[in-house]
């Protein structure tokens, strides 16, 4: 928790107090498991990096070998998984927090620490000397690009485009399926330009020698102050026109016939030559900093323009979490390209050379063969360590700013279906842009708060530290929307899912691995009842009514108020089922109980009967009452019991359950488990049936797959029935046919039926 | 004058080929005087025409002529010329300029930067007693005084070492001369044109540069003038070309250095510019433009950057206090950047091999100047010197890249910011040749930064040509 971080160390800024107290079981942690160090120390901050292992429960469900109440058993059981921590901290820190992991390192047979960055070599003795491991340098430009390579390929949302004066200045980026090849353009004291072709493939194209060096070396000579960040602050306080020749200063106006502005600078510093007064320390740092930026942008369109490379991202201390020389990059960028190259930047920027010195040393673990995702929970988020971002943490010293990625237990790949994997953005609402629905939203999650802690209390009776746990989640998610109040653009893209897993991951790491479970199992247990039932009254209907019968039983588990209109409305796509068979259907399930069991299982069975296969696609971990795949596998065996259908699908192998690979309420299909990819690639799947708000709505909602796509849902939240124009309880049917392919029937328009 | 120009003949027949070598650059332009024009007067066929001796007599003094007070000089010739003989003469003038399809005198051609104005002036040696005769007084007076003259107020400076001589314009045979005063005095210069009722001679003033549009209205508001504004990059290859065909004096107008690798035997060779064609033409001023030049009417501007000699000047004047470009070029003449820049072996102790980089390139650029213990023990001179070699290795790297974009090979470096500058000059000729494994070649030419102005006068002659 580095807000804790923050908030201990805050009393001793500035007086560099090496002996200050860091609170430190929030900012190292797992310690005791840690191994495979690596450290980045730079001009002023020290980046440390550790893998360890991380205990905590999770639910699991196993089936009785009898058959009766209740259905299944759940145990919370302790599982270990792997966890990658990098922690941010000022040079000045270094010895204190050297002394606490000496202290607490529980060995683990760590011989080696991997070392980069300029003052690496400046602390080796130290290092060396206080951890008894052996300093192991690594070159920094390697370093910088696997880090970089590794950010972009497993943290969604790591790239953005910033634009100062934009409703939303963080514009996050879809990553691309293929990241190569990119331009890298990071400026430390100097500027090196790097062209990356492939993991291992990069090359140093080229370079400057104006770079964050000059600007910090020539604003302290001119301006007489020391810090580098306290010049940036002057900088964004001043007015270079009164020091720097404009083109209307020669022109009296713009230069029209070249199309340059008359507030364009033609010469940096051109005034100070002839003026007789002095000029503000402000005026000269801005002019500083215009002059610097626009020829760094200058020189990287040059090479980009060169190397034919359109994604050119900006690092090093000079960008690193400070708008104004974001600002001045992407305006300087822009001017000299004419916006055909956008400045891109890092989330963790800050972190890619401890995070590739990492990788250096973790080769032998294979770290790039699997897939990592970024931990809301334990991750500080974007310019937490900001000032002038966050006016609430004024220290500027002595703040810890922290990253947890936790190893993914599948590896997570691209859904093969996506019409074009580089456009789709699974979220339909993006609260950093729209700041009305970020209100709602996030004062939505705050009232649900309470509602949630009880639920996670409720879920371990026998346990009498919950009570003390779940007032801990409260108080971290509590933090977490405070925080994305002030800066939505902490994780990425602020959306309805990634409120939704931070809460998750909070939950989790207060050891509330699953706290429906109680309830799911207590509602399929019930709907399991009804099923025969069920099944055998929609045998008895006729063809047609037994469609809209099947489609009402999908939707039915959430909809009370189910007017005759609806019902009419959503007949038409119910027609899907009309033509010719499909090969395969991929159904992305949603909710435990009533919803599966009586909704989605029998529409599984009337796409069987019909010969077509069906792949089921379930969470593989708990998110609220959604079904996780291990309790469909038991589900699907009672159901296979009593039902000859399901029974001959599962036999013939027609009828599949695969894992989503998520874990959250919502859906990314551009990070699928990999099994899925592949099990919908070799049945040449040819629908997809997403079901349910969070996968149809929240996300997924204007995804567009190869094949037909059926996405249903039920509009369970007034707010968003009225934005969407309809009313609550509102159906969303969306069936759609990808251009060029032959629709089962004319009218494949979405309807929204109110 | 008679005086001047024969120290000048004289310096001029001594050293016939003066070279700056960035050490003896103080003063230069006044009293060092240049350019094989010795030799030239005497081989020429034109050299009879014009000598010493034939110069406009009745010198009004030597140099130490300020503007001011060549205005007080000529407040009688104000009332003078407004008489009728005046106006008929002047009448006169214009219809036999018109009959011979040639623009009356005086010819100038000029060129307002941001920093400093160039003016060209033709000063014809053909005159013959009639035309002496009929001259009016202040075209004679202003012909004297800048021909006379090396200086002119505190900042007006004639670089008598450019002078192209004996050059025949416009069927007229004549001197060109090469004056440049800063911008800044602008408003005096049109109020002299104001006391001396320029407008009467009717000339038409061809003005390019940003200026041209900046003080139009002063011009117009000031001096009754009204000017030919033209456009600064079409003046700028015109007059280059034209520069460089007619030869300075005969001898060639371009030059390169020859192994720009090696500081001792890196020396200035003269070349011709000989199928110019494609060329990057740098054209360092305040501020620098870069132009990718196909032939004579076309070319594009590639890009600028707002690095240039301004940045230069106006750096060196906060870092060190000083005050002119000649005191910011002595004192980085004496300086030592390595004590300002970080270099790569500052970092790494030795070369970077990982990416081929040389221990002793510059990785940060005053990046020792972040420590504050340097920034308390650093001289002047080595700021100033810092300060030089970064502009001009930007400057560099930019034109190189453009070069390698746009396909050129052959780069061409002009403008005032290489004016005595051969500090930067060798640099861009060694980065030029470095970076590009000996691919591109920098070229530069000894009017430097007086093309613009060039230009403008070449327009003045071509637009009357034709009424």
């Amino acid at each position: 928790m580095a807000e804790c971080g923050r908030a201990d160390s805050s009393s001793t800024t500035h007086t560099m107090d090496k002996s200050i107290t860091l609170p430190p079981d929030e900012i190292f942690r797992n310690l005791e498991n840690a191994k495979r160090f690596a450290i980045d120390i730079g001009g002023s901050l020290t980046k440390l990096a550790y893998y360890s292992t991380v205990q905590h429960k999770v639910a699991k469900v196993r089936s009785f070998d009898h058959l009766g109440d209740p259905l299944y058993e759940i145990s919370e059981q302790e599982e270990v998984t792997a966890r990658l921590h990098f922690i941010k901290f000022e040079n000045a820190y270094i010895e204190t927090c050297l002394d606490f992991i000496r202290d607490h390192l529980v060995n683990t047979g760590t011989k080696v620490i991997k070392a980069t960055g300029g003052g690496a070599h400046k602390f080796k003795e130290l290092i060396e000397r206080k951890l008894g491991l052996k300093v192991d340098k690594e070159d920094e430009m390697t370093c910088l690009i696997r880090g970089c390579n590794f950010v972009l390929r497993n943290i969604p949302h790591e790239a953005f485009v910033y634009a100062k004066h934009a409703d939303s200045e963080f514009r996050f980026q879809t990553t691309h399926p293929d990241i190569f090849p990119y331009l890298l353009v990071n400026i430390g004291s100097g500027v090196s330009i790097v062209k990356v072709e492939s993991e291992d493939k990069f090359e140093r194209i080229g370079g400057s020698s104006i770079g964050g060096g000059t600007f910090w070396g020539l604003g302290a000579l001119l301006t007489k102050t020391k810090r580098f960040d306290e010049l940036l602050q002057l900088a964004s306080k001043g007015q270079h026109a009164s020091v720097d020749m404009l083109v209307r200063d020669i022109y009296g106006g713009s230069y029209g016939s070249l199309g340059l502005t008359g507030d364009l600078i033609a010469s940096s510093f051109g005034k100070s030559a002839t003026a007789d007064k002095g000029f503000s320390k402000e005026d000269m740092a801005k002019s500083l900093l215009h002059m610097i930026s626009n020829d760094i942008g200058q020189l990287a369109c040059l090479y980009a323009k060169l190397h034919n490379l359109s994604r050119v991202y900006f690092g090093g201390f000079f960008i690193r979490g400070h708008p104004v020389t974001m600002h001045t990059i992407t305006y300087s960028i822009n001017f000299f390209t004419k916006g055909e190259v956008q400045a891109l930047f890092l989330r963790h920027e800050g972190y890619l050379g401890a995070i590739g010195a990492f990788l250096k040393g973790a080769e032998e673990d294979n770290p790039n063969q699997y897939s990592w995702g970024e931990n809301y929970a334990g991750s500080s988020g974007l310019m937490s360590v900001s000032p002038e971002m966050n006016p609430m943490q004024r220290a500027r010293s002595g703040t810890f700013d922290m990253l947890e990625m936790d190893r993914l237990e599948r590896q997570l790949v691209n859904l093969p279906l996506l019409q074009d994997p580089s456009s789709y953005i699974p979220d339909t609402m993006d609260l950093t842009e729209d700041a009305l629905a970020r209100e709602y939203w996030l004062s939505c999650f705050e009232e649900a708060l309470d509602g949630v802690v009880k639920r996670a209390v409720a879920s371990q009776p026998d346990i009498p530290e919950a009570i003390e746990r779940s007032e801990k989640f409260r108080q971290k998610y509590r933090h977490k929307l405070q925080t994305l109040r002030q800066q939505p653009f902490a994780y990425g893209s602020l959306t309805v899912r990634s409120l939704l897993d931070t809460r998750e991951h909070c939950l989790n790491e207060f050891n509330f691995p699953d706290p429906y479970s109680k309830i799911k199992q207590r509602e399929n247990d019930m709907a399991l009842r009804y099923y025969q039932k069920a099944v055998k009254s929609l045998e008895q209907l006729s063809w047609e009514q037994r469609q809209f019968a099947l489609v009402r039983g999908v939707l039915a588990g959430n909809v009370f108020d189910w007017g005759a209109k609806a019902v009419s409305d959503s007949l038409r796509p119910a027609l899907l089922l009309q033509g010719p068979p499909h090969k395969c259907a991929l159904f992305f399930v949603d909710n435990s109980g009533v919803d599966i069991i009586l909704g989605v299982m029998p529409f599984v069975r009337e796409l069987l009967s019909r010969g077509t296969e069906v792949v089921l696609a379930s969470n593989s971990g708990p998110a609220l009452n959604d079904v996780t795949n291990g309790e469909l596998q038991i589900l699907t065996e009672r159901i296979a019991a009593m039902d000859p259908v399901i029974q001959a699908g599962l036999r013939d192998d027609r009828l599949t359950l695969v894992q989503s690979g998520s874990s959250s309420p919502c859906l990314d299909l551009s990070r699928l488990d990999k099994v899925l990819a592949m099990v919908v690639r070799e049945r040449q799947t040819d629908l997809v049936i997403i079901e349910g708000m969070g996968r149809a709505l929240h996300t997924n909602y204007y995804a567009r797959l190869s094949c037909e796509s059926l996405k249903t849902a039920v509009i369970k939240n007034s707010w968003l029935a009225e934005r969407l124009g309809g009313k609550l309880f509102s159906v969303v049917f969306k069936y759609e046919v990808p251009p060029g392919k032959p629709s089962q029937e004319d009218s494949s328009a979405p309807s929204t039926p109110s | 004058m008679d005086q001047a120009k024969s120290m000048v003949d004289k310096k001029g027949a001594s050293r016939p080929f003066h070279v700056n070598n960035g050490q003896s650059q103080r003063g230069v332009n006044g009293h060092v005087a240049v350019a094989a024009n010795g030799s030239c007067c005497s081989g020429g066929g034109g050299g009879s025409a014009f000598g010493s001796s034939t110069g406009p007599g009745g010198s009004s003094g030597g140099g130490g002529c300020t503007f001011d007070s060549m205005h007080y000089l000529h407040r009688g010739d104000d009332a003078e010329c407004n008489g009728s003989p005046a106006k008929r003469c002047r009448l006169r003038r214009r219809t036999e300029s018109v009959r011979r399809s040639r623009p009356p005198f005086p010819w100038f051609g000029m060129d307002i930067g941001g920093t400093l104005v160039k003016l060209v002036y033709f000063e014809p040696v053909d005159i013959t007693a009639e035309e002496e005769q009929e001259e009016v007084e202040n075209l004679k007076s202003i012909r004297r005084y800048l021909t006379s003259n090396v200086a002119y107020g505190k900042t007006g400076v004639r670089d008598v070492h450019l002078e192209l001589r004996n050059l025949t314009m416009c069927g007229r045979t004549g001197n060109l001369h090469f004056i440049r005063f800063p911008t800044q005095a602008m408003p005096r210069f049109i109020q002299m044109g104001r006391d001396k009722n320029f407008s009467s001679l009717h000339t038409t003033l061809c003005a390019t540069g940003g200026g041209a549009y900046k003080f139009e209205n002063d011009f117009r508001s000031m001096a009754d003038l009204e000017l030919l504004k033209l456009d600064e990059l079409d003046c700028l290859i015109r007059g280059l070309l034209y520069v460089d065909r007619v030869s300075f004096n005969g001898h060639p107008e371009c030059y390169y250095f020859q192994n720009p690798a090696d500081t001792e035997s890196c020396v200035k060779k003269p070349c011709t510019l000989e199928d110019p064609f494609p060329m990057l033409l740098v054209n360092i001023g305040s501020g620098v433009s870069i132009l990718a030049v196909y032939s004579e009417n076309d070319y594009k501007r590639v890009t600028g950057t707002s690095l240039g000699g301004g940045t230069f000047l106006g750096l060196c004047c906060l870092l060190t206090g000083c005050e002119t470009f000649e005191e910011a070029l002595e004192m980085a003449s004496k300086g030592d950047s390595t004590n300002v820049d970080k270099l790569v072996k500052d970092i790494y102790g030795g070369d970077y091999e990982r990416f081929g980089l040389q221990g002793s390139a510059v990785a940060s650029s005053f990046g020792h100047m972040m420590s504050q213990d340097k920034r308390d023990s650093i001289s002047k001179e080595d700021l100033a010197r810092a300060t030089l070699v970064t502009i001009t290795n930007n400057i560099g790297s930019i034109a190189r890249m453009c070069a390698v974009n746009e396909k050129i090979e052959r780069v061409v470096f002009v403008g005032n910011f290489l004016r005595i500058n051969t500090v930067s000059m060798k640099l861009l000729a060694y980065a030029m040749d470095f970076w590009s494994k000996g691919q591109l070649r920098a070229l530069f030419l000894e009017h430097e930064g007086y093309f613009g102005a060039v230009g403008a006068l070449m327009e003045l002659l071509k637009t009357t040509e034709d009424p």
